[in-house]
């Protein structure tokens, strides 16, 4: 029984690395994903155009200036002079926003009366704009701050100390990449195996298989073992590309991230398995594959939150093995969690390969083509 | 005197793939006759698709030119198509669209104007009996359906010229005849030119004309009486030996002298080589000559054969087996849906016979074999292969069948070693064991020199042999053989049915499907199925028997199919 | 009256390919089941918004004012406070996610804010979604300062007066994140009927030898192409019909812009996909390669590399230079402001003619690729 499921397993990776087709599918868009994933999904803004209003000229307004200009995520484009300039250059996206300082700045603020300054931002891309909306709050709160510790003003005694844990510097890059380690395990795997049987299927290959004393369990070990085997590979080289290329620091230990992996691509495969058994040719299968991808990608929590999706949403994000799998990325690479704090994650990767791998070994046989 | 419908000069065409470059035509000239049909017949390889494909413009020459009714057909290629018809091996059509819509889309791209459209449009109808099925899509015809919808797509517009590319592969032969009565009487009444490439000898004596095309080169053309009148006096019927008729052909076929040796019947059909007199040998006394007329197919062998290396037949051991019935279906019926495809079949195949499926396409054969594999399970009735139901017997049951689907189920990117060993281990064959079937593979079926080609890239007579040699592995008391000779060429043919003949004798039980009739009449009995029911079985001469009519009292096995074929319908 | 042979034949042709796309339910879920599909997901389950996130609120020593800084939290609609009573027990909850933060007020909060001594508040936020944690920082920042406010005038303390950003935000002042993710949407959804389906029916006629018996007719490569792409423009204006109709009337995006600007950039942005879809299948002939390479030259580009999601300015000058040779670039910077801002010529003009240029590219290019031949 060994022997015939290793011949089969060792025919499953001939036939995979003998076509062009399937070589080009594992190496290729694992590839340029990873590197165009990995510089353009950021949330974070480092390079903020904006343009100054400035009607009053005195150094207090200056001074403010100069602390946008020595930001380093923001961009001065130019100096705004006449009223009208605001809204075409705001329009024509040349700058996120514009900081118009109102012409009794300095006066008023030696006077003591509180100092508008006007912050006018492009709402077009609204995440950008609330990011951009924090960025400028804090400046002026340091500013303040600074304003009035020189002059030996005192408001209440209270300020806040802000922290942040497992990612101090706020980099969204570390939260993508170690998400990217999920998606790309996800894409590879399933390419491997949704088309597994559905070439066979249409070669017809599949029959010949299904006479010889191959049994269902052993042709479903055979055509698993490769898809977990590159699954696995692929997710130790993104892995190693995350943490020494991208820097992301990666906390926990080893043991957890692996099973976390295991668990995750033996659900993948069967997901894959299951949609090669179901379709009757290779376009169905990949038209599939392609229809769990994009939703199981939206619904994991790979760019926004699952808490932010209605209740409904989230019971559908229940099923999408993504889902636990980058909880499960995240909390090791960044977090160092342990098994104790992902147990949760585990099991139902589990169930889901236990329920889509006895699927797809039952289809096998059950398809009627 | 009207134009010469296409005339070749000389071509050359070749092909790259990756490094190597294949020659498929070399230095080509022909020439056709206006208002006949002439038959564009050789092996696998030899040009034929390539050639239809310059004539109608689709490719151009490398060097040589080639006219079609008088105009250049690479330089004028969009005048030569609106004057010609041209049907793709694979028909053309689209098959999420209905007949009509078919009908109506070739009507529309080549012009016919709406007033002449429903004269056309039920003269063709007419011609071809797609009449009642017009709204059908065409993705749900039968396969002779679907080729006589390909045909009257592209006589929307009466072309000059019709070039037909191999219209009649894996088609029943009601539906092959119901074409060649067409193309009769597009000759008759239309007078059109038509190029026909084909891989049936038998359709070559319906031709006016052949040209014979091997390797790139024209061998010959001319009537097909041409080709078989100089075997004159060297073909014969031999009959009665002892030791049955397997035997006989098998020693016939290695005697230095015989070109051709092949089962027809009770008797074996002989062609010897130029000068050689057939001497029966002193030991085979009661074995009598009868001499016969040629017919074009060997004529065809003859001229092929000759530069051909003869290869040895496999050694295949006589493995003690079983008496008894192989294969028992009692009532096997399969339903899909409303369609039943398969209709309370029972038959027995005894054990180490050869037992032939006859029938039309669609008549059930494909279902019955997947249901004998297991590979189905039936809606009713039982089957048992080798005294078990395979679809619940335990898995080793299984080593005990080979099968061979319609397709030559290959690892078209495995080379032959590769599937070969992937067959052998997933058979439970290990070690040196695994290495000796392997080796035997490659040498008995002449496979060693491309044993490390893709097995894709092979030609399709290797396929199928690779794709025999596959299902032989662990040798199987019993084999299924699933039109195992769709589009090979005849030689190719006749080597296969050698080794069938080998293994029958070896005590294996054999079970095959075929359109050729010729190769039905190698069977131990035969089974003529239409519409999933049994209409007759029997041995071949049993069955001409039946068909036997006041008209046509000795009738070929051909005759018989559709005599009982129409008989039921 | 005779037809001309030209139009009977473009009519054959448009008629055979409108048949064949409804009957094919594959190429009718992409066309349109696909699209709707995303954008019920992005526009009703997806969003960058927190809102009710939870936090945690460690309280070592019960107070007057920490009961109303408790209090601010519960007024806010970002937040569902939750009480520890130690620092050990917060720091459990943020490390099993049972919160996002938690903001952390010392048993001597009160003493030390009634005595005028320095009272810090210590905020920790788990920084693993840093986009998140960026904006849950905000929020507290916003509710700290009110409450901040509201504390001072209570006990007439004078606050000290300083700058006071009045900050305004143009075009989508609630911020709504479903008024920016849904414009670019549609760019994602026309792109898989423009390139990905042509791409793919295409490729299909070359793999079942349609297209040989197709070319042996008196059709020209025009008729070919244009009865090819007229059926499928009709589907990919069709869907951004739908899209736009129910970005409008479900998803209530404003619309600012002319519809006459809309329909002449979807126009461009279809004929520049529809190019590249036919490119592809022209240089594959292959289903499944051109499906693979539809999807990475062009599905995944419209998702990563067009602003769609990520702001292309913070990306790195190699990664910019690729988003130009993107065409869904354009367009989603054309929807943004129609949608959001309006006909900002300055906007629209050159980034049409950049759609313009990319379609008549690609086009021309199968135009010259595609031959009546099948070499």
């Amino acid at each position: 029984m060994l022997a015939r499921i290793l011949a089969l397993a060792v025919k499953e990776f001939l036939v995979l690395f003998k076509d062009k087709r399937s070589r080009l599918v594992v190496v290729v868009p694992p590839l340029i994903q990873l590197l165009v994933f990995g510089y353009a999904a950021s949330f974070d803004l480092n390079d903020i155009a904006y343009a100054l209003y400035d009607r009053d000229g005195g150094y207090a307004a200056r001074d403010l200036a100069a602390r946008f200009e020595g930001s380093p995520s923001f961009r001065s484009v130019g100096r705004i002079t006449r009223q009208g300039q605001i809204a075409e250059w705001i329009d024509a996206r040349k700058v996120l926003l514009v900081i118009q300082i109102g012409p009794r700045f300095t006066a008023d603020l030696l006077a003591g009366t509180p100092a508008p300054v006007q912050i006018l931002i492009d709402g077009r891309n609204s995440n950008s704009a609330q990011i951009v909306q924090n960025d400028v709050s804090r400046i002026i709160a340091d500013f303040n701050r600074d304003w009035t510790a020189a002059r030996g003003l005192q408001g209440m005694p209270v300020n806040l100390i802000t922290r942040a844990w497992y990612n101090p510097n706020l980099e969204s890059r570390w939260f993508f990449v170690s998400g990217l380690v999920g998606l790309l395990t996800l894409v590879v795997t399933m390419m491997v195996t949704a088309l597994s049987v559905a070439r066979e299927r249409e070669q017809g290959t599949f029959d010949q298989l299904l006479v010889t004393p191959l049994r269902p369990l052993e042709i479903l070990i055979g055509k698993a073992t490769p898809g977990l085997v590159i699954g696995v590979l692929e997710a130790s080289l993104v892995v190693t590309i995350a943490v020494f290329w991208f820097g992301v620091p990666l906390v926990g230990g080893l043991g957890v991230l692996y099973t976390g992996i295991l668990l995750f691509v033996l659900a993948a495969v069967g997901v894959g398995l299951m949609i090669s058994s179901l379709a009757a040719t290779l376009q169905q299968a990949l038209l599939g594959a392609f229809l769990f991808l994009v939703p199981a990608v939206i619904l994991s929590g790979f760019a926004t939150p699952i808490a932010n999706m209605p209740e409904a949403v989230q019971i559908l994000t229940l099923g999408d093995p993504l889902r636990y799998y980058l909880v499960i990325l995240r909390s090791v690479f960044l977090e160092g969690a342990g098994f104790e704090l992902l147990i949760d994650q585990m099991w139902p990767l589990a169930v889901i390969a236990v329920l889509t791998l006895a699927a797809a070994g039952w289809l096998f046989r059950h398809r009627m083509t | 005197m009207p134009v010469c419908p296409l005339r070749a000069l000389d071509v050359h065409k070749s092909f790259s793939a990756g490094a190597r470059s294949l020659c498929a035509l070399d230095g080509v000239s022909l020439e056709l006759r206006p208002g006949v049909v002439t038959g564009l017949i050789g092996p696998d390889g030899a040009g034929k698709t390539t050639f239809m494909r310059l004539a109608a413009g689709l490719l151009v020459p490398d060097a040589g030119r080639i006219q079609v009714l008088g105009l250049d057909a690479s330089a004028d290629s969009l005048a030569v198509q609106s004057r010609i018809g041209y049907m793709p091996q694979r028909f053309g059509l689209y098959e999420d669209l209905s007949v009509r819509e078919n009908l109506d889309l070739y009507a529309d791209l080549q012009g016919v104007s709406v007033a002449e459209r429903p004269a056309r449009h039920e003269r063709l109808m007419e011609m071809t009996g797609l009449g009642p099925f017009g709204t059908r899509l065409a993705g749900q015809l039968s396969g002779g359906m679907k080729q006589k919808l390909g045909l009257a797509c592209t006589l929307v517009n009466p072309p000059h010229l019709l070039l037909l590319d191999e219209p009649t592969v894996g088609v029943d032969p009601v539906s092959r005849r119901e074409l060649w009565a067409i193309v009769d009487r597009l000759v008759a009444e239309e007078g059109m030119s038509l190029l026909l490439s084909t891989a049936y000898l038998d359709e070559a004596q319906r031709c006016a004309d052949v040209v014979l095309i091997h390797q790139g080169r024209v061998i010959d053309q001319g009537p097909p009486a041409r080709f078989s009148a100089p075997l004159r006096g060297r073909t014969f019927h031999v009959t009665g030996a002892p030791d049955g008729r397997r035997r006989l052909q098998a020693r016939l076929a290695a005697r230095p002298g015989v070109l051709d040796a092949v089962l027809q019947g009770d008797a074996v059909r002989v062609v010897m080589a130029e000068g050689i007199q057939p001497a029966a040998d002193a030991s085979e006394e009661s074995v009598r000559w009868e001499p016969v007329e040629p017919r074009f197919a060997d004529g065809f062998v003859a001229l092929l054969s000759q530069g051909r290396d003869r290869i040895a037949l496999p050694e295949i051991a006589a493995v003690s087996r079983a008496s008894g019935d192989a294969i028992v279906t009692e009532g096997l019926t399969r339903r899909f849906g409303d369609f039943v495809a398969v209709d309370r079949l029972s038959v027995a195949v005894h054990a180490g016979e050869v037992f032939g499926l006859l029938g039309a396409n669609g008549a059930g054969k494909t279902t019955t074999f997947r249901m004998l594999c297991g590979l189905l399970p039936p809606s009713e009735g039982r089957a048992r292969v080798a005294g078990v139901d395979l679809r619940h017997a335990p898995a080793e049951a299984r080593a005990r069948i080979g099968y061979m689907s319609q397709r030559f189920s290959l690892y078209t990117n495995l080379s032959a070693t590769q599937n070969l060993d992937f067959f052998a281990r997933a058979y439970g064959l290990r070690g040196a064991r695994a290495r000796d079937r392997v080796a035997w593979a490659l040498d008995a079926f002449g496979l060693a020199q491309l044993a490390g080609a893709e097995s894709g890239s092979l030609p399709l007579g290797y396929k199928q042999r690779l794709a025999m040699a596959a299902a032989l592995m662990h040798e199987p008391d019993i084999l299924f053989l699933d039109e195992p000779t769709s589009g090979v060429d005849p030689l190719a043919r006749r080597e296969f049915w050698s080794r069938i003949n080998a293994l029958a004798e070896g005590g294996v039980t054999v079970l095959v499907t075929t359109h050729f009739m010729e190769e039905a009449e190698y069977c131990d009995r035969l089974a003529v199925m239409a519409a999933g029911e049994v209409l007759a079985l029997g041995t071949p001469a049993e069955i001409k028997a039946r068909a036997a009519t006041p008209e046509v009292p000795r009738p070929d096995l051909e005759q018989a199919f559709i005599t009982l074929i129409e008989a039921h319908a | 009256m005779r037809t001309r042979p030209r139009t009977l034949r473009l009519r054959g042709l448009l008629r055979k390919e409108s048949l064949q796309i409804l009957r094919d339910p594959s190429s009718l879920a992409i066309a349109f089941v696909l699209p709707v599909f995303l954008l019920l997901l992005f526009g009703y389950g997806v969003s960058l918004d927190s809102k009710h996130v939870p936090i945690g609120l460690v309280i070592e020593q019960p107070s007057a004012e920490a009961a109303s800084f408790v209090g601010a939290f519960r007024q806010s609609v970002y937040f569902v406070p939750r009480l520890y009573p130690s620092l050990q027990d917060g720091r459990a909850a943020l490390r099993n996610h049972d919160v996002n933060g938690i903001v952390v007020l010392d048993g001597d909060f009160a003493q030390r804010l009634k005595g005028d001594r320095d009272a810090p508040i210590q905020v920790v936020v788990s920084g693993t979604d840093a986009n998140s944690a960026r904006l849950l920082e905000g929020y507290v920042q916003g509710v700290w300062s009110s409450w901040l406010q509201r504390e001072a005038q209570a006990r007439r303390i004078p606050l000290p007066v300083a700058v006071e950003p009045v900050i305004r935000i143009w075009f989508n002042p609630e911020l709504a994140s479903r008024n920016y993710l849904v414009p670019g949407l549609l760019v994602v959804n026309m792109t898989l009927v423009g390139a990905l389906l042509t791409a793919l029916v295409f490729a299909r006629e070359w793999e079942r030898g349609t297209l040989e018996a197709l070319m042996v007719t008196p059709v020209t490569i025009e008729e070919i192409l244009i009865g090819k792409l007229l059926p499928y423009f009709v589907l990919g204006m069709g869907g951004m019909v739908l899209s736009v109709i129910m970005a409008l009337f479900l998803f209530e995006v404003p619309m600012r812009g002319s519809f006459w600007v809309l329909a002449v950039c979807s126009t461009l942005f279809l004929l520049a996909a529809l190019g590249m879809g036919l490119l592809i299948s022209i240089v594959t002939r292959n289903q499944f390669v051109a499906g693979m390479i539809a999807i990475l030259a062009t599905f995944l580009p419209a998702f990563l590399l067009s602003g769609f999601l990520f702001d292309i300015g913070s990306m790195p000058p190699l990664v910019q230079a690729i988003t130009h040779i993107v065409a869904a670039r354009y367009f989603v910077a054309i929807l943004q402001s129609l949608f959001l801002a309006g006909d900002i010529w300055t906007l629209i003009l050159p980034n049409a003619a950049a759609l313009a240029l990319m379609a008549a590219f690609f086009l021309g290019l199968s135009r010259r690729l595609l031959r009546k031949r099948l070499e």
